[in-house]
């Protein structure tokens, strides 16, 4: 189930890059199923740490059991100029797919549901006075917030 | 997030079906969306295209929805509204027509197949041309300016609400209308089909003029207190209640004899039960559908649209009310993501409008 996910997860990161340049087709590697040497697959923060997406357009990179959301390239723009940030309290609990949030443009609102279980430990408060940050740089300064995960095995359901 | 950009395409527009030969084919169904005369126009110049009460139409092109707006406000702005299609009425009853649709002389037109054929039933001697041309609104504090080269009329003698066939930027035969849909000066022009994208581009060679799409239009006839058909107002509300009793023509008051006149009348003698208000709110922006309490938490009515407003960096909407709340300066909740926010009744345009009248 672990190696069927990650095949799933780079297809899903393929797929949103498709978006940019047309991709060559790229078959699925066969897991397993190859004669010859065995691949080993890593887990160390290197892997941990690769931004994965949802298909609701929020993202998390995670590390050392913190992870770290915002929204997508591909939201922000379909959004237009963000108004309006609602984030949660420190300290809120959420479940995967919890809708934790909103963002709000002039011609639109959206939720925000949370990719992973965990507790909000630190939202992004630049976003109160600028939630602007959220369209100029939605992968680092237009973050939304940061949540430790409670529960290690909700975070290899969807990494791994 | 998938509901961004199809959010304005819920905004109705009711068109009735249209039953005269337009020249370009005429299709009912659902997925084809028809096309002004500017439709490669608009992709040319990066439109982002939506669908729009049936047909294709930009909402914002490269610049952000909010410059857009701003941009409208400071300079010009130039809008396709082709969709309002144009309808010649002809026939010596054309006006009985008219005003057997309408409360006053505002032109404010809807084709009516069934009341023509009535009349003509009747023996009325009435019909209707929908004109192939297409409207370009040209909108914003230097549209006139930007007009004026291109016209030989003085444009300081066309005051607001009225009208002037004329040629412009070479093409003969244009109607330029003094109106608009923002709160600002500027114009409608109608100009023949085949020539639509000669005028904009010439409109747009002028450093002034940017165009927008329907994203900007919301945003701005918001701001300017400007009802939205199917939102604000429809086949359900009175003029008494949109607080739009300025539209009843007083010859017609005094005749009684317009749609719906036994209960307008009774409206404007009596008192009103509701009222379209305008509020106003800081933190989570008011959208269509909020529920509007009291102070004490009761409901007391909803609200017809809404949007963070570009220019005064606050929250706008517009909703109905019972008339004992109407009053600007009442204190009202909005229930907005399930919490109540504090808002305000607010008079109506919430950003000054700049028409361009004689007095």
């Amino acid at each position: 189930m672990a190696l069927r996910a990650v095949r799933s997860v780079r297809a899903a990161v393929r797929s949103l890059r498709v978006a940019a340049a047309p991709a060559a087709t790229c078959l699925p590697r066969p897991w397993g199923l190859r004669a010859g040497p065995v691949r080993t697959l890593r887990t160390g923060s290197a892997l941990l740490s690769v931004r994965k997406f949802t298909d609701k357009h929020e993202w998390i990179t995670t590390e050392n059991g913190i992870g770290t959301v915002g929204i997508s390239n591909f939201a922000q723009e379909a959004l237009g100029d963000v108004v309006y940030c609602s984030l949660p309290e420190v300290g809120t609990k959420l479940n995967k797919q919890d809708e934790f949030g909103a963002l709000e443009s002039v011609k639109a609102a959206s939720e925000l549901y949370a990719p992973l279980s965990g507790e909000v430990t630190e939202i992004n408060e630049a976003l109160a006075e600028n939630p602007g940050l959220v369209n100029k740089s939605c992968y680092e300064d237009g973050k939304l917030l940061l949540e430790i995960f409670q529960r290690i095995t909700a975070a290899v359901n969807i990494r791994v | 997030m998938q509901r961004a950009v199809n959010m304005v395409a819920q905004l109705g527009l009711r068109l009735q079906a249209l039953p005269l030969a337009l020249g370009r084919p005429l299709s009912c169904a659902q997925d084809v969306l028809r096309r002004t005369p500017l439709y490669d126009f608009h992709l040319a110049h990066g439109g982002k295209m939506v669908a729009f009460a049936g047909w294709s139409l930009p909402v914002q092109y490269r610049d952000s929805h909010v410059d857009s707006h701003l941009h409208t406000r400071r300079h010009c702005s130039l809008f396709d509204v082709s969709h309002m299609l144009q309808t010649k009425i002809l026939g010596c009853d054309r006006v009985k027509l008219m005003e057997s649709l309408v409360v006053g002389d505002i032109a404010e037109l809807r084709p009516n197949q069934d009341k023509v054929r009535e009349l003509q039933n009747e023996g009325s001697d009435v019909s209707l041309e929908v004109v192939d041309n297409a409207l370009l609104a040209l909108q914003g504090p230097t549209a006139a300016q930007v007009l004026q080269a291109g016209v030989a009329d003085d444009l300081r003698k066309l005051p607001f609400m009225t009208s002037a066939v004329m040629e412009v930027f070479g093409v003969s035969g244009c109607r330029v209308t003094r109106c608009g849909y923002t709160g600002e000066d500027g114009v409608e022009i109608s100009v023949p089909a085949a020539a639509a994208v000669h005028l904009a581009t010439a409109l747009l060679e002028n450093p002034e003029v940017k165009l927008a799409g329907l994203a900007a239009r919301d945003s701005l006839r918001l701001e300017a207190g400007l009802c939205l058909y199917g939102s604000d107002i429809d086949e359900h509300t009175t003029p008494v209640e949109g607080s739009l009793s300025w539209t009843l023509g007083k010859r017609r008051r005094a005749a009684v004899d317009f749609p719906g006149a036994s209960v307008i009348v009774a409206q404007l003698k009596g008192k009103v039960q509701r009222r379209r208000v305008g509020l106003m709110c800081e933190g989570a922006p008011m959208r269509a559908h909020s529920p509007i309490l009291n102070t004490e938490g009761t409901v007391i009515g909803t609200v017809t649209s809404g949007c963070p407003s570009p220019c005064l960096k606050k929250n706008v909407a517009m909703g109905y009310v019972p008339y004992e709340y109407s009053r600007p300066g009442t204190p009202l909740l909005v229930e907005v993501r399930r919490k109540q926010q504090m808002a305000v009744v607010s008079k109506m345009p919430f950003v000054t409008t700049n028409y361009y009248t004689l007095k």
